[in-house]
C-alpha cells in the first residue's frame, strides 16, 4: 500500500513511519487513506471563514511533509511577546499576513514546534497506545469526548498529538475560559489549538468548518478529584456536548483514557491557597511530595492507553434552536455509562500502571 | 423625487466622508450636513448648517427640508480628550434629540442609519470568539465610553419599537484603520509603538475606512432594518498588527496596565483609553455573517485594513500627507457662491 503513492513527499513519510516502533497495520491503512482523503474532503467543505479550510489543508501538509520542514520561511517577527509565531508557508505577494495564526488563534507552525517537542514524551515517557483509531473519521466534523484526569491533565495533549500525527488532521481542544486570563499560558494554549469552550465556538468548528473538536464534559470536576476517586467519572455537566452534537449534526466519539490518573495523582487539595492565588483548585500531588515544586512540571511515567469507542449519532433533526432537555440528559448519561464501562474494561485488562 | 439625506457630524471625519460618497449618487437629490465646526473636506453640493452638539434646532430643520433619511455618524468612539460631560452630551443627548426630531408628528423621515461601534460588546475572557448581533455582553460595563454607547443603542431600540413604520439601521463597526482616520490605534502606530500587555496576544479584527463609508452607503441605499456587525474578514494577532503597521510593541504590565501607560499617555506618546485595556488583553471578534448575507462586499480584510494604514503611513512619512491630497480649508463665501450664485452654470461637470 505504501509503494503506490505517486507523490514523492510520501516517501520520507513512509521511511519515517517505518522507523516507528509500534504502529500496527490497521492504523497504517487509516493513515494512508487519511492523507489522501482529507485534502479533498476539506476542500469540499462549506467553510465561511476563509482560513478554516486553508489551515486544515496546511495541517495535512504538515503531517505529510514531516517535522523537518517546519522551520519558518519568513523573517524574524518584531514581537517582544514570547509566543508570536512566524509565517511558515509561502504567501502570495498581495497577502498582508505575516503569521499563520488562524481565526481561532491556532498556528500550524507553533503546533508543529510543540509536536516536535512533545513527541519524545508521547513515545518514550507515556508510551501512548491507541486502540480503534480507525473509528475517528478522516473528514467531516466530529465531537471527541474523553475522561479527564491528573492535576495538570496530560490527556488533552496526548489525544491531540496522537490524532494529528496519525490522521494528519487538526484537533481543536475546547477548554475553560480560565486559561485565557493567564499571561503567556493562555496565548500559548490558543496558538497550539486551544479554543474557549463556548457553545457557539463548538458549533462553528463542527458544523461550519467540519473540524474535530475535543471536549472533556466533566471539566475541572475531574482534574481536581483526588486519587481515591480515580476512574470514577464525574457528572457530565448539563449535557451541553450532546446538544451541540445534535445541533451540528455530527457524531460524538468517546475516547477512554487510562493512565492519566496515575501520571499526576492528587493527594489532597488546598482550598485556601487556591482562593488566594485565584485558581480553580490547588492540588498537592504525589509528584510534588517527591520532587517539590518540580513535581508540578513532571509527570510520573504511567503508561497511557487510549481506546476510541464507537461513534454515537443522534436520531434528531440538526440545526434546531433547542432540544428536549430530558432527551439531552438521557443521551449524555448513556454516553457517560459507555465510557465508564470501557474504563472498567480497560482496567480489568491492565497488569501494571507503568507497563500497561 | 430623489432622496433627501441629513448627515450629522459633517465637520467630523465620518460625516465628511459620508457626504462626499453620497454626492456621487445620482438619486440623492439633497444632502444636508450638520456640524459644530467648518467642514474639513471639499464638498460639491452638500449644504452645511452650523448647530450645537445637541441639535436643538433639529426638528425645525427636518420639517423645513423634508429629509427622508438621517445618517447619524456623529458618535464619539474614543474617550481620550473628551470629558465625561461632553461625551454624554454628544452621544446620548445628541442621539436623543435626533431621534425625537425624526419621530415627531408630521416628520418626513423614513430611515435612520446609526454608526455604532463594537465597543458595546466589551471584551472579557468569557466572551464567545465571535459576537453575534444578539449576543449579550459577558462583562460588566467599566468605562464611560461603552456606557454611553450602550445607552445610545438602548435609545435606538426604543425608537425602533415606537416607530415601526421607519427603517432603523444600526451598524456596529470593528476598530477602523485606513489611510487618514485617527483612532487610538492609528495614533499609536503613527508613533511606531503599540501598547500590548505582556503575555497576551489577542486576536483582533479591523475594518478599512473606505469600507465603513461603503457599508453606511450600502445600508442607506438598501433600506436594511436591524442591527449588523461590520468587520473585515479574518482575524489577526495583536503582535501582527504591530509588525504589519511597522511599529514596536510597547510592553505593559499584566497588572494595572493603565497605571504604566498613564505617564506616556499624558506625554502624548500613546493613546491608550480605558476601553482599550480589556481589548488588548482578550481581543474581540464579530460574527459578520448577517451583514454578509445582505450582499455587501468588503474591499479589505482585517489584515488588509492594517496594510492600507501602513502604506499610507509610509507615504505620510515621505511627503507629510497620507493620501497625497492637498489640505482643504472651508470658506463660507466661496462655498455659498458655487452653490447658489446665478452666475454659476450648473450641470456641466461634477
Amino acid at each position: 500500500m505504501h509503494g503506490v503513492s505517486p507523490d514523492p513527499t510520501d516517501i520520507d513519510q513512509t521511511v519515517r513511519r517505518a522507523s516507528r516502533p509500534t504502529d500496527n497495520d490497521i492504523i497504517e491503512a487509516i493513515v494512508e487513506s487519511g492523507q489522501h482523503g482529507a485534502p479533498t474532503a476539506t476542500a469540499d467543505g462549506v467553510t465561511d471563514g476563509e482560513s478554516g479550510r486553508e489551515h486544515a489543508r496546511d495541517a495535512v501538509r504538515d503531517a505529510t511533509h514531516g517535522d523537518d520542514q517546519a522551520r519558518p520561511a519568513g523573517g524574524a517577527s518584531v514581537s517582544i511577546l514570547p509566543v508570536a509565531a512566524n509565517r511558515r508557508r509561502r504567501r502570495p505577494p498581495d497577502d498582508p499576513r505575516r503569521s499563520d495564526v488562524d481565526e481561532w488563534g491556532r498556528s500550524e507552525h507553533m503546533r508543529s514546534i510543540v509536536r516536535r517537542l512533545y513527541n519524545p514524551m508521547y513515545r518514550y515517557w507515556f508510551r501512548v497506545e491507541w486502540e480503534g483509531l480507525e473509528k475517528i473519521p478522516t473528514d467531516g466534523g466530529a465531537l471527541l469526548i474523553a475522561n479527564h484526569a491528573g492535576a495538570i491533565p496530560p490527556d488533552a495533549p496526548a489525544i491531540m498529538h496522537g490524532i494529528e500525527e496519525e490522521l494528519g488532521r487538526p484537533v481543536y481542544g475546547l477548554a475553560d475560559y480560565f486559561f485565557r486570563t493567564v499571561p503567556v499560558v493562555g496565548t500559548l494554549w490558543s496558538r497550539t489549538g486551544g479554543v474557549p469552550a463556548h457553545p457557539d465556538n463548538a458549533y462553528r468548528l463542527l458544523h461550519d468548518q467540519h473540524q474535530l473538536a475535543l471536549v472533556f464534559p466533566e471539566g475541572t470536576k475531574a482534574t481536581s478529584k483526588t486519587y481515591s476517586d480515580r476512574y470514577r467519572l464525574r457528572r457530565f455537566g448539563r449535557g451541553g456536548f450532546v446538544e451541540i452534537a445534535m445541533k451540528a449534526g455530527v457524531p460524538v466519539i468517546p475516547i477512554a483514557v487510562v493512565g492519566a490518573e496515575e501520571s499526576m495523582p492528587i493527594l489532597f487539595r488546598m482550598g485556601g491557597v487556591a482562593k488566594a492565588l485565584n485558581l480553580p483548585y490547588f492540588p498537592v500531588t504525589a509528584n510534588s511530595l517527591v520532587l517539590g515544586p518540580l513535581g508540578y512540571v513532571t509527570y510520573l511515567p504511567a503508561k497511557i492507553k487510549l481506546r476510541v469507542l464507537d461513534p454515537i449519532t443522534f436520531d434528531v433533526e440538526p440545526g434546531l434552536e433547542r432540544y428536549s432537555r430530558s432527551r439531552v440528559m438521557d443521551e449524555a448519561e448513556a454516553v457517560r455509562a459507555k465510557l465508564q464501562d470501557a474504563l472498567h474494561d480497560m482496567l480489568r485488562e491492565r497488569r501494571s500502571v507503568w507497563f500497561g | 423625487m430623489g432622496r433627501r439625506v441629513l448627515i450629522t457630524g459633517l465637520d467630523t471625519f465620518w460625516g465628511g466622508r459620508m457626504a462626499q460618497a453620497l454626492e456621487l449618487e445620482p438619486d440623492v437629490e439633497m444632502i444636508l450636513g450638520l456640524g459644530t465646526n467648518d467642514p474639513k473636506v471639499p464638498l460639491e453640493r452638500t449644504e452645511f448648517v452650523r448647530s450645537d452638539q445637541k441639535y436643538s434646532i433639529l426638528s425645525r430643520i427636518v420639517r423645513a427640508t423634508q429629509v427622508d433619511t438621517i445618517v447619524h455618524t456623529f458618535l464619539e468612539t474614543n474617550s481620550i480628550g473628551v470629558s465625561s460631560r461632553v461625551l454624554h452630551e454628544i452621544n446620548v443627548i445628541g442621539t436623543l434629540n435626533l431621534l425625537a426630531a425624526a419621530g415627531s408628528a408630521g416628520s418626513s423621515v423614513r430611515q435612520v442609519v446609526i454608526k455604532s461601534s463594537a465597543h458595546i460588546y466589551g471584551a472579557s475572557e468569557s466572551d464567545p470568539t465571535w459576537f453575534r448581533e444578539d449576543s449579550r455582553r459577558t462583562s460588566p460595563v467599566r468605562n464611560r465610553l461603552e456606557r454611553s454607547l450602550i445607552e445610545v443603542e438602548s435609545l435606538v431600540r426604543d425608537f425602533t419599537v415606537d416607530n415601526p413604520h421607519l427603517v432603523v439601521t444600526v451598524l456596529r463597526f470593528a476598530h477602523v484603520l485606513g489611510t487618514d482616520i485617527i483612532t487610538p490605534i492609528s495614533y499609536d502606530l503613527r508613533r511606531r509603538v503599540l501598547p500590548a500587555i505582556v503575555g497576551f496576544d489577542p486576536l483582533v479584527q479591523f475594518i478599512e475606512e473606505d469600507d465603513v463609508v461603503r457599508a453606511l452607503e450600502f445600508a442607506t441605499g438598501k433600506q436594511l432594518p436591524g442591527v449588523y456587525n461590520v468587520a473585515g474578514a479574518g482575524k489577526l494577532p495583536w503582535s501582527e498588527v504591530a509588525s504589519i503597521g511597522g511599529a514596536h510593541l510597547l510592553p505593559l504590565s499584566p497588572f494595572r496596565p493603565q497605571a504604566f501607560a498613564a505617564p506616556l499617555r499624558r506625554a502624548g506618546v500613546i493613546q491608550f483609553p480605558p476601553e482599550m485595556e480589556s481589548f488588548v488583553r482578550f481581543g474581540r471578534g464579530l460574527d459578520t455573517s448577517r451583514f454578509a448575507s445582505t450582499g455587501f462586499e468588503y474591499r479589505y480584510t482585517s489584515a488588509g485594513a492594517v496594510e492600507s494604514f501602513a502604506r499610507a503611513n509610509n507615504l505620510r512619512r515621505a511627503t507629510g500627507s497620507g493620501s497625497g491630497a492637498p489640505e482643504y480649508r472651508y470658506e463660507q463665501e466661496v462655498e455659498q457662491f458655487f452653490r447658489h450664485s446665478p452666475a454659476v452654470v450648473r450641470g456641466i461637470d461634477g
